[in-house]
């Protein structure tokens, strides 16, 4: 029978299947990180089990850690609890011996980013994490999704998780993106149509000639937000730009154990005639910069666009869910979103802190300075090698020229754990994945876009096409 | 893990579509390397007016009156009303200890984000995923003190006037709650499939099994 790449992934990975219709999954890859984990060893030590198998995890500080003088390592984290929870992670690898980069390791990053750039993240893997962003790694056609830190406890204890399968959606983006609209654009546009619980009980497949278009790491920005429209896997098929992006990466295969893989890979697809149970098809040639306006992704509207009215609703609770959003947010109905004026700016995140998302923003701001009004403007590097890389491409003097601040790498003002985070009632411009009220700061207002348009905002203190500063180019 | 199997307890109802678990239990306190002590920090953006801090005692704090949860009737509720996609967002299961150590044995919505719905069977707490219409008429009758009486094993959930609604529930997750079983345990009892699986695998892709270290 025909089938989706999703049920190839899942059929390769069950262990048992149960009467019940759960399966016993088994998981190729587990990463952790300093919040959800403490719980979890603490459970192993209190049951007496061990790990089953030590060499499937890989483990990195990322949401805690400070993003300036990363040189003072630990004693550099102020903050008592987050020393504490950082530190826990260190002695609970050491005590288990699991591999970890840490906090002054050039390896050490955000998690999502550092699992596919080490090649700890492989095609056909099965790649489980206590995060939600988890869904990242599916742009390797990897099955990859976020589990709480009970399951971070079960898969460290058994190497499984007792899992029901989700059901099949495409998403065909059809048609290629216009210059200057990217992958975040595209996710944001989804996440508009689909709505937050869309995917809820889904697995996506990200299809279409907009999608094989995208480099690997735009991949993995529209696999980031899969769960912002609710399901807690998505996953692009193999082809050659995933294969080029992992040749040589530090623990991929190699020699014949390379051939043998990248054969076995190819059939990392969905069969011709396989059937989804959803399908969303959307143009995406007629794409346009997106930005969000409210307090949850699925708020969006284009750059050219309006705030819209509550009285447009679709029925009361979104109409509801809009007033409370305006009114969080401090705008008015019918607000043009070039109107919307920003006092920071927030390049980072899982979801476009790779390298790629540092040239387009620098692509941008080259030449330009960061508007007076704008308190605050920051990059953050997904992880010290991407940081690396930036500074031999000279694009950390184009960032500090312009006025931005360069920092090391963590969520930071992601979820703003660290000191890095908004004032009440501030706006900001972030490249992340998540506007929640609060979630940047208490009081402070998100607006989620793609790197060249949070640049393009720095430097016009308020929203605009980045296009209109590049000439059209990404 | 905690057993569940029948629950009586009062409604209080949180009428909003969307809560995601930043708002269930915001960051600042996932720096615990603990599961408990939580509970105070339930809701905290909306709970308290003061901005949450973890080292502030719930003493300290200025109470939003007008947040439902603070109302004197809803004092002592067990079962939490909720709307739309309830749970949405990050992977915290601190968001379920959370509402665990507050009190709440069940959550009844019209639907659940998957991750929190997870969670949730892990720590005795009962996601309950009703038709809308009934969810709206328990709104209805929240405000004049809902008591509602659950039944995992009969899969339904009693009004007082004696009508029963059905449920759905994961026949494995239902076990696993009404036995109160370790999953864990229940797993590593197959220790030898997986073994098996490992084996079969490595011959057939071994770079998944190469170290990284
Ligand atoms: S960058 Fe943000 S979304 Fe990504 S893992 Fe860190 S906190 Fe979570």
């Amino acid at each position: 029978m025909a089938r989706t790449l999703y049920d190839k992934l899942w059929d390769s990975h069950v262990v048992k299947a149960r009467d019940d219709g759960s399966a016993l999954l088994y998981i190729d890859r587990h990463l952790l990180h300093e919040v959800t984990s403490p719980q979890a060893f603490e459970g192993l030590r209190l049951a007496g089990r061990s790990p089953w198998r030590l060499d499937a995890n890989l483990a990195t500080p990322d949401h805690n850690v400070p993003t300036t003088d990363r040189a003072r390592g630990i004693e550099g984290i102020e903050e008592d609890t987050a020393r504490i929870q950082v530190q826990t992670l260190d002695e609970n690898c050491d005590e288990f011996g699991i591999l970890e980069f840490r906090i002054r390791d050039p390896r050490q990053g955000i998690v999502h980013v550092v699992g596919p750039e080490q090649g700890a993240t492989l095609p056909g893997m099965t790649v489980v994490c206590g995060d939600s962003h988890t869904s990242t790694h599916g742009a390797l056609a990897a099955l990859a999704h976020g589990i709480g830190t009970s399951e971070v406890e079960h898969v460290l204890a058994t190497q499984c998780l007792v899992q029901k399968k989700a059901r099949n959606f495409r998403i065909d983006a059809r048609g290629g993106l216009a210059p200057g609209v990217t992958a975040k654009d595209l996710a944001l546009a989804i996440i508009g149509r689909l709505g937050t619980a869309g995917g809820t009980g889904h697995t996506f497949e990200f299809a279409g000639e907009a999608v094989r278009g995208l480099s690997m790491e735009g991949r993995m920005t529209l696999c980031n937000m899969s769960i912002e429209a609710g399901a807690r896997a998505g996953a692009v098929a193999f082809d050659d730009v995933t294969r080029e992006y992992v040749r040589g990466r530090p623990f991929a295969p190699t020699g014949e154990a390379w051939e043998r893989a990248v054969d076995a890979w190819r059939d990392l697809v969905s069969d011709e005639d396989a059937v989804f149970d959803r399908e969303l098809v959307l143009d995406a040639a007629a794409l346009q910069p997106q930005v969000t306006w409210g307090t949850s992704p699925e708020m969006v509207a284009d750059v050219q666009g309006r705030v819209p009215d509550p009285a447009d609703a679709r029925d009361a609770v979104q109409k509801e869910g809009w007033m409370r959003a305006l009114e969080y947010m401090g705008l008015q109905p019918g607000q043009a979103i070039t109107d919307i004026h920003l006092d920071r700016v927030f390049i980072g995140s899982c979801t476009n802190s790779r390298i790629e998302d540092l040239r387009a923003a620098a692509s941008v701001v080259r030449g330009r300075s960061v508007a007076r009004r704008v308190k605050q403007a920051m990059v953050v590097p997904g992880s010290g090698l991407v940081k690396q890389q930036a500074e031999q491409e000279g694009l950390h003097q184009v960032f500090l020229d312009a006025g931005f601040e360069w920092r090391d790498p963590g969520c930071s003002m992601c979820l703003a754990m660290n000191p890095d985070r908004l004032g009440d009632r501030e706006h900001c411009a972030a490249t992340s994945n998540r506007n929640f009220e609060g979630r940047q700061g208490h009081g402070g207002r998100t607006h989620l876009v793609s790197p060249a348009m949070a640049a393009a905002a720095a430097v016009a203190g308020h929203f605009v096409d980045a296009r209109e500063m590049t000439g059209g180019a990404a | 893990m905690k057993a569940f199997t029948t629950h009586a307890g009062s409604v209080a109802p949180l009428d909003r579509a969307n809560v995601d678990t930043d708002q269930i239990i915001p960051k600042q306190f996932l720096k615990s390397i603990r599961r408990t002590g939580f509970g105070d920090n339930l809701f905290d953006g909306w709970r308290y007016l003061d901005e949450g801090d973890p080292s502030k005692t719930p003493n300290e704090r200025e109470i939003n009156p007008d947040f439902v949860l603070n109302a004197p009737r809803y004092q002592g509720a067990t079962i939490l009303l909720a709307r739309e996609n309830f749970g949405c967002g990050s992977s915290r299961e601190h968001a379920v200890w959370a509402l665990e150590e507050y009190g709440f044995r069940a959550v009844i919505a019209p639907d659940f984000a998957d991750i929190f719905h997870n969670n949730c069977f892990k720590n005795g707490v009962l996601p309950i995923a009703l038709p809308a219409e009934v969810v709206d008429a328990f709104f209805d009758g929240a405000a004049a003190g809902l008591e509602l009486e659950v039944d995992l094993p009969a899969q339904v959930v009693r009004t007082p006037d004696g009508a029963e609604h059905a449920f759905d529930v994961d026949p494995f997750r239902k076990r696993m709650l009404v036995e109160g079983l370790d999953e864990i345990g229940l797993t590593l009892r197959d220790a030898e499939d997986i073994r098996e699986y490992e084996r079969s695998r490595r011959e057939r892709a071994p770079w998944l099994f190469d170290a990284i270290c």
